[in-house]
């Protein structure tokens, strides 16, 4: 059996939907998303944009941005969102379906050495692990 | 007055001041909070998505043991408490979710959410008050303008923590009140500090410090005032690598000003290096 490009996108779309609990056909594009994040600025596709991409099945955009990685889940987006679409949720579910691939990690042992010298406290080694490895 | 208390890993290693202060002046205060015997990691993070299961076993455990014990479960840390809260939330309005993690767990009596937890200040606000609060005060932090900030994980998402409104919260500020000190309000003490960012986009959550201070240091702030382990890191250690390049303010816990105001220590000096 063969499967289509097409059909794999369908597949993670759905898989999308489930992991995150979230419909992005609510979306209306009203903006209120990116405007309250406090870290879109250091994204190459905004908050609302990205849910736009879901909603058109353009999945690669997605994907391969910064934004899921920037994303810090401080939940403000979904707080303002006058359609009830939890935006932090959605980015999760994105972050998630690529860590969950083998290889596919943001986050190396090494990389937090240095600041676990300086006293980041536990929570913040222990969430970023959470967050950008397997 | 007793509880059931869970730490957390970080008030047990880099956050120890947190702990040390806060356990002092429940004791001043006539609480009673009990450790628990074997609670685990919350897991930090609250598993956004709806397949993972194995994240939300510390926090029932806790929650459970606290229910058999007939207690309220008592945090401190923000993190703990936002996880701890929603896992409770969760496992109460998912029937999947709840059925799994019974199995999983065998417990003799099954949890299904009947549990509460609240967080130290909630403890003060709804269980002791701040008008008896304020009637403990021994020395009050008269004159000194305090600038609450609230960081993101005591307050969103507000249907589930419910623990004040998320969008203008009061109640650091009506505890700043009851110890005397002047609270300064300002616009950014809702505005997350970046969290886990400082660690890999330590620019990023540089930025997002710089704002923070200078918004409270522009209102008058001599001082900010956190409950999270990680914003109380961030606010101070990213300060230092703001363009300024020293502190505009100094940092403090609550419950270290809590400390202070019940006579049980000298006055809260302006924090150097924590090394």
């Amino acid at each position: 059996m063969k499967v289509s490009t097409e059909q794999l996108r369908s597949y993670i779309l759905k898989d999308i939907a489930v992991i995150s609990g979230e419909n992005v056909v609510e979306c209306y594009q009203c903006g209120k998303c990116t405007a309250a994040c406090p870290v879109s600025k250091a994204m190459d596709i905004l908050p609302h944009q990205v849910v736009r991409f879901l909603q058109l099945g353009m999945l690669d955009e997605v994907m391969e941005s910064n934004t899921i990685w920037i994303c810090a889940s401080c939940f403000t987006c979904a707080g303002r969102c006058p359609r009830d679409v939890d935006v932090a949720n959605i980015m999760e579910a994105l972050r998630v379906i690529l860590l969950r691939k083998r290889g596919v990690s943001r986050l190396k042992t090494e990389d937090v050495r240095l600041v676990f010298s300086e006293g980041m406290p536990e929570q913040g080694v222990v969430s970023a692990f959470r967050k950008f490895a397997r | 007055m007793r509880f059931s208390y869970y730490p957390g890993c970080t008030l047990k290693t880099t956050a120890t001041e947190l702990e040390r202060s806060a356990l002092k002046a429940a004791k001043a205060l006539g609480i009673e909070l009990v450790e628990q015997k074997e609670w685990q990691c919350c897991g930090a993070v609250f598993p956004l998505v709806r397949d993972e299961i194995a994240a939300f076993l510390s926090s029932i455990r806790s929650l459970a043991a606290a229910r058999d014990a007939g207690e309220k479960l008592v945090t401190i840390c923000a993190a703990c408490h936002h996880v701890i809260k929603r896992t409770n939330h969760l496992i109460k309005t998912d029937t999947e979710v709840r059925e799994k993690v019974n199995g999983y767990l065998q417990l003799e009596t099954s949890y299904l959410g009947e549990g509460s937890v609240i967080h130290y200040l909630e403890m003060l606000r709804d269980e002791l008050g701040f008008d008896e609060l304020a009637q403990k005060i021994k020395q009050p932090l008269t004159g000194r303008k305090i600038a609450a900030y609230y960081g993101c994980l005591l307050l969103r998402p507000a249907a589930i923590m419910a623990f004040d409104n998320a969008e203008n919260p009061r109640i650091i500020e009506d505890f700043l009140f009851a110890l005397g000190a002047t609270a300064v309000y300002y616009p950014y003490r809702t505005e997350c500090c970046g969290v886990y960012l400082s660690l890999n986009n330590t620019q990023i959550a540089t930025d997002m410090v710089e704002k923070i201070v200078s918004s409270a240091f522009s209102y008058g702030a001599e001082a900010l005032v956190d409950a999270c382990p990680l914003c109380h890191y961030n606010l101070l250690e990213l300060q230092k690598k703001t363009p300024q390049g020293k502190p505009l303010l100094p940092v403090y816990y609550f419950t270290e000003l809590l400390e202070e105001a019940l006579g049980l220590k000298e006055q809260t000096a302006v924090r150097k290096d924590r090394k």
